[in-house]
């Protein structure tokens, strides 16, 4: 997950951010993080490009990125032999 | 001192037609241009289903007397100009003042991929000539000297309702007698850039679109051009025609939420219509047909029909999306949308919602379905609201 | 022709400085992204959107931020009564071709959004809570005939109540915006605003 974070860090532009200040169960969207829609797309694109996994229905979104913890373990779930390590 | 604007002329051309005649008849016989892309080289070719011009830039080239080489916008922009100088009888050596407002969002992008592709691989590759005509200003000065209209030239920018404020400013300056005639409107083509953008921002619709339908999955990308060329009352005296109709009204406002969003609420959709119905003077009952904006997206949808609710409650106007026909065509859109709006006061016909199946739950009303002859439109309210909240809404009004 | 409009404040980011009403308030050396980024962060804005913006967004942002900074406009107007009226002559190139640069490798949906000039507008009314009119002309330089006339007959038909207008324009390190507030009220020591003030206001001289 921390390499996960730094790969949100950096593709969402957050200048503020580092990884210990992201908590692995802290909501992404709305209140903790504060990203918006345009975050959440720009996520997809990252799920497609770092770890080949296509997101193609967008309201899937808020599930799957609700938390660091809900996107790896997504990440695990459709990378078949790949783990995301902590 | 301030001169009515006319409408003395109208030029078009989008994914149903060629000129002003083939539209018509597209429209009257419910005929959608949308499909699978035949011109535009893309990786989504078979994905995608958008409204295309059913012509290459070869064949638009020679209908205009450009070369083929210049970015498609320009060749669209130019067929659509010069049928509506052509269709108000205007002269290039008239003694009045003529403007000529055009609004484009993608400029010369096309030929820039062509460019790029080429230059990423090898720094010596492709043809410097071709991106020259790159930005937005560049289409609109070329088509200016093609036409010959050297008086005032301007380029608007402002996402899909670029072209209805280009037709409001134009309007603006024959009321304060700045100008005689102004030939206003828009012209966008279909490029990978604008395809794959939209694309990554999940809202086009794999299949044909469904605006204002409770199962709408977003848009088609469209393109095309038009223009309307506006008339002071002196202008009209010499032109010696009946003018098709008249703007009687515009607004434009932000919805100051989102970039590309709109607020749930639709605030700038419901300030600019309300701001268009105020400075025209009539009550939302003299609306007898809004063109929607209706580009099929979950957002849009929602938020312009909460805010036709809001104005206009209990008694709603007949109203259609004609982008089920077109395609989204974006900078056009404003000006497409405003000759369809005229089209329909001049012929007493109210097009339809194409594909519309099931209306919307949220709201108790919908778009008509079929087309309606014989029907008394006196004033039609356009919507056209673009990324970065411009909302920009136009009143035309029988002569 | 509104005759009693003026101008009230003005600002002027070009070449590394930043200049409010005619003095230079800040300056930074470096290429433009530096220049942009030290600046918010010598002025303290504390809006993190600020971040996500492109290059132009930025600019114009900032230009606006340093124009209303000290002039209470947010206690002197509604939402309705703000006009965004801005200019340039690249359009969002700056942005466009870096977007460009990601559509092979997977087109970027943050970029995508500002491809388009009128975002600028668009940023500075979600900061600001303008729902006033706006718009966004591509002219091939400021032109304050057009600017000085589109705007007072804005005025002239009550359809605002003050205007934020100038020019924003931006690509690579080729910067500069210049805007101007505009009230109905005439302070003694305003320059009137007129074509002839704004093109002069536009001259190198001043910045």
């Amino acid at each position: 997950m921390e390499k996960l974070k730094k790969q949100i860090i950096e593709r969402l532009n957050l200048k503020d951010l580092k990884p210990e200040n992201i908590g692995n169960d802290q909501p992404l969207f709305v209140e903790g993080i504060g990203l918006d829609s345009i975050d959440a797309l720009e996520l997809i694109v990252l799920l497609q490009q770092e770890y080949n996994i296509r997101l193609s229905n967008a309201e899937d979104g808020p599930r799957v990125f609700y938390s660091v913890r809900t996107m790896a373990d997504y990440i695990t779930a459709h990378s078949g032999a790949v783990k995301v390590s902590p | 001192m301030s001169s009515t604007s006319w409408i003395a002329g109208l030029g078009i051309v989008t994914a149903i037609g060629k000129d002003l005649h083939q539209n018509f008849e597209s429209l009257t016989a419910e005929k959608a241009g949308i499909g699978a892309m035949q011109w535009l080289p893309s990786v989504h070719a078979n994905e995608l289903p958008v409204g295309e011009v059913k012509s290459g830039n070869a064949a638009l080239a020679l209908a205009t007397g450009l070369s083929p080489k210049l970015p498609r916008t320009a060749l669209l922009s130019c067929l659509a100009a010069r049928e509506a100088l052509e269709d108000a009888g205007w002269e290039k050596n008239n003694s009045l003042r003529t403007g000529f407002i055009s609004a484009n969002t993608v400029g010369g992008m096309d030929k820039t991929e062509d460019f790029f592709r080429l230059f990423s691989t090898n720094p010596v590759a492709g043809r410097l000539a071709d991106v020259v005509h790159h930005e937005c200003g560049a289409i609109t000065e070329l088509v200016a000297d093609a036409l010959g209209i050297r008086h005032f030239v301007s380029t608007v920018s402002t996402a899909c309702s670029s072209s209805a404020n280009a037709i409001f400013t134009g309007a603006r300056l024959i009321r304060s007698g700045l100008l005689d005639f102004a030939l206003v409107g828009g012209a966008d083509a279909l490029t990978r850039f604008t395809l794959n953008g939209f694309n990554t921002l999940m809202i086009l619709d794999k299949e044909k679109c469904k605006p204002f339908d409770e199962n709408r999955h977003g848009l088609n990308l469209g393109e095309g051009a038009a223009y309307l060329l506006l008339a002071s009352d002196k202008g009209m005296k010499q032109l010696n025609k009946i003018p098709y109709a008249r703007i009687s009204g515009y607004a434009n406002a932000n919805d100051a939420f989102h970039q590309t969003a709109s607020s749930p609420e639709g605030t700038g959709s419901f300030l600019a219509m309300k701001g268009a119905l105020e400075y025209a003077g009539i009550p939302p009952s003299a609306i007898d047909y809004i063109n929607l904006h209706g580009t099929g997206t979950q957002n849009n949808d929602i938020a312009e029909g909460t805010a036709i609710q809001l104005l206009f409650d209990p008694a709603y106007p007949k109203m259609s999306s004609t982008k089920a026909y077109t395609g989204h065509t974006l900078g056009a859109s404003g000006a497409v949308e405003a000759v369809y709006s005229i089209l329909a006061i001049q012929h007493g016909i109210i097009f339809p919602n194409l594909r519309l199946e099931t209306p919307m739950k949220e709201f108790p009303f919908q778009p008509v379905t079929s087309c309606l002859k014989n029907q008394r439109v006196q004033h039609v309210l356009s919507n056209s609201f673009g990324f970065g909240g411009n909302c920009s809404s136009l009143i035309f009004s029988a002569a | 022709m509104q005759k009693d409009t003026s101008i009230t404040a003005s600002s002027l980011i070009a070449r590394n400085k930043i200049i409010k009403n005619g003095q230079c308030i800040f300056e930074y050396p470096g290429n433009a992204e530096t220049l942009l980024n030290e600046t918010y962060n010598h002025f303290e804005i504390a809006y993190p959107k600020f971040h996500k913006m492109d290059m132009l967004c930025k600019l114009g942002f900032l230009a606006a931020e340093i124009l209303l900074k000290g002039t209470n406009h947010e206690n002197k107007y509604r939402e309705t009564e703000t006009g965004l009226v801005l200019s340039n002559a690249y359009a969002s190139l700056d942005v466009d071709l870096k977007y460009a640069k990601t559509i092979q490798s997977g087109a970027s949906p943050a970029l995508f959004v500002y491809t388009l000039p009128n975002i600028v507008i668009g940023e500075i009314a979600i900061r600001h809570h303008f729902k006033g009119e706006n718009a966004f002309f591509v002219f091939k330089q400021f032109d304050g005939n057009f600017m000085a006339g589109y705007v007072n007959h804005l005025f002239g038909n009550h359809l605002i109540k003050n205007c934020i207008c100038g020019w924003v324009d931006l690509f690579k390190e080729n910067y500069r915006a210049l805007l101007f507030l505009v009230e109905k009220d005439n302070p003694e020591n305003a320059m009137a605003f007129t074509a002839e003030n704004l093109n002069l206001l536009n001259l190198p001289e001043h910045g």
